[in-house]
């Protein structure tokens, strides 16, 4: 297999604007065979607006899209999954019409299988379904055809940690048997499933490479306290920005040493210390508007 | 701040949620755990005094010292921020003061004047704990409040909720994230109705017991041979490890909380024991 046939999708210098906003500027993204991609943003960061170009349902303004070795077209449509946030299932026919008019759409032939608990709801509305039997469905239709290329939108918002580990095993699945997979989230936990992420803010690439890579030596003070109000207060009379976190109080951003400045009349801290940032930390910094692009 | 002994809750005299009990002090965070139809919802209510329990006792504060942000319908879509503020604060009997302290504190000034039905996902859950917090609750009560909202927001929101525990606020929150839950003082993790594990972050992870997988075992098995305690699991280091696969045999022990309650469910759900 050639280096042209290993990738999927290929997005390069990809440009969308509306009328003086520029939605995505000067991307480029791409997923290989058995690949899964993070694309991470922030809301309006234009995580959507560049899927859709990539997926030939939206003309870019400047850039080109290879997908599946060509532009997008009909026929490639019928090579991808694709789960945008809304889902796309038809909520006022059942689950069974669903499967059936997927079946045709795709031309499987035949209903997809394994549906979990989904399987027990054939004759039921969709908009009767629980929100994560919902996405479970709109996942299940999604592979039924065996994609090429599976694009999920927020796969987990709102499903339960049990729920998540079991949507991540699919997704796994997918990519072991061949499909290339580009999934945003909003929840950095799972972010480091993926093998490769791209960070995006204001439709720049700000970050691209593996959780470790991004993270770097970015480091976040922590103290240790039984009094988080206190060591708030403390800090937030001393200007500092610092948040709630695992038995204490972290401060990201400042040098420890002014943290003990700060808090050396504070009695109830028991610690003060430093931990590398969580992705989530970095990538609240990387999102600040004077980011530079990479 | 909330007493709870032997609660029963439910609807229609059908119980949802089996034997809770709750000590929480005053500025202390707790968070709820679970995922669909675990009970996190109807907890909520019961403490903000919305839901009468079917069973056991309940002391609350007074309700006019309470403030809710339920996770649908916390605001109106159709009013303007401006407005969803005034409504706030005629509905807790308040002034018709200005909003512009609560706007900037919010970073909500430059949405003032638009619908809230075109918010983003982070600013309207801003805008919904800024209601929640228009009468100056002492119990925060929020219903999945950074469900579908971004990172950026996600830490803003945690900011807004550090200064109220700061002022001494006691906030309860229902969350399936469980990086949020481990910022918590007090963690309830709830399957099905029934509460399965109830402690301290570190505790929950203490007492939460490992789980051997054979191969026969239902999808789950493979669940954490997968991202990165796999891509970073090296023979060597033994305390890292927390996946172990050995032929068809997948070890596994509960190294954080996303672990442990995962582990916890599969057990209550009888998929290991």
């Amino acid at each position: 297999m050639n280096a042209v046939d290993d990738c999927v999708v290929q997005g390069l210098g990809l440009t969308r604007r509306y009328g003086s906003f520029t939605a995505v500027d000067n991307v480029d993204l791409s997923v290989d065979t058995g690949q899964i991609v993070g694309l991470l943003g922030a809301n309006g960061a234009g995580k959507t607006t560049l899927i859709r170009m990539l997926l030939g349902l939206l003309r870019p303004t400047a850039g080109t899209v290879a997908l599946l070795g060509g532009p997008p077209s009909r026929h490639t449509r019928r090579m991808l999954g694709y789960v945008p946030q809304g889902l796309g299932l038809y909520t006022d026919l059942t689950v069974a019409e669903n499967r059936r008019f997927h079946a045709s759409a795709f031309h499987t032939g035949d209903t997809p299988g394994d549906l979990a608990d989904v399987d027990d709801h054939d004759g039921r509305l969709v908009a009767d379904l629980s929100l994560g039997q919902q996405r479970r469905l709109a996942f299940a239709l999604a592979i039924a055809h065996e994609p090429r290329l599976l694009v999920l939108d927020e796969p987990t918002s709102g499903v339960g940690p049990l729920g998540r580990a079991r949507l991540w095993d699919s997704i796994h699945d997918s990519a072991d048997a061949g499909t290339g997979v580009l999934v945003t989230t909003h929840y950095l936990s799972e972010a480091e499933q993926c093998e490769q992420l791209v960070m995006m803010a204001a439709g720049r690439v700000v970050a691209r490479g593996t959780a470790t890579q991004i993270i770097g030596d970015t480091q976040v003070v922590d103290v240790t306290t039984g009094d988080q109000a206190r060591v708030l207060t403390a800090l937030a009379d001393a200007g500092m920005v610092a948040s709630l976190d695992a038995g204490g109080v972290a401060v990201p951003g400042v040098d420890q040493k002014r943290v003990r400045a700060v808090l050396a009349n504070t009695s109830s801290v028991d610690d003060i210390g430093v931990r590398p940032a969580t992705l989530e930390e970095r990538f609240v910094e990387l999102a600040r508007p004077t980011s530079t692009p990479v | 701040m909330i007493t709870a002994d032997q609660l029963t809750l439910g609807y229609g005299g059908v119980a949802v949620v089996r034997g809770l009990n709750l000590r929480v002090a005053a500025g202390q965070v707790v968070a709820l755990v679970g995922g669909d139809a675990a009970g996190k919802t109807t907890i909520v209510r019961a403490l903000a005094g919305r839901l009468r329990p079917l069973e056991g006792s309940l002391d609350l504060p007074d309700r006019a010292r309470i403030g809710v942000m339920p996770a649908v319908g916390a605001v109106f879509a159709d009013l303007t921020v401006v407005e969803n503020l005034e409504f706030a604060s005629a509905a807790h009997g308040l002034g018709r003061g200005s909003h512009e302290e609560v706007l900037t504190r919010m970073g909500l000034t430059q949405a003032a004047d638009r619908l809230a039905g075109r918010l983003s996902g982070g600013m309207r859950q801003k805008l919904g704990l800024a209601m929640a917090l228009s009468h100056r609750p002492r119990l925060l009560l929020l219903d999945e409040p950074t469900t579908g909202v971004d990172p950026v927001s996600r830490a803003e929101i945690w900011r807004l909720l550090s200064e109220q525990v700061s002022a001494g606020t006691t906030v309860v929150l229902a969350t399936t994230y469980l990086d949020e839950a481990a910022r918590a003082a007090l963690v309830v993790v709830l399957d099905d109705g029934a509460v399965i594990q109830q402690g301290t972050p570190a505790a929950i992870c203490r007492h939460t017991p490992g789980v051997i997988l054979s191969g026969g075992a239902p999808v789950t098995s493979q669940a954490w041979r997968r991202g990165r305690s796999w891509h970073s699991w090296q023979p060597d280091r033994g305390a890292d490890t927390r996946t172990i696969v050995d032929g068809h045999k997948v070890t596994v022990i509960p190294a954080d909380l996303e672990d442990a309650v995962i582990v916890a469910a599969l057990h209550h759900q009888g998929v290991v024991t």
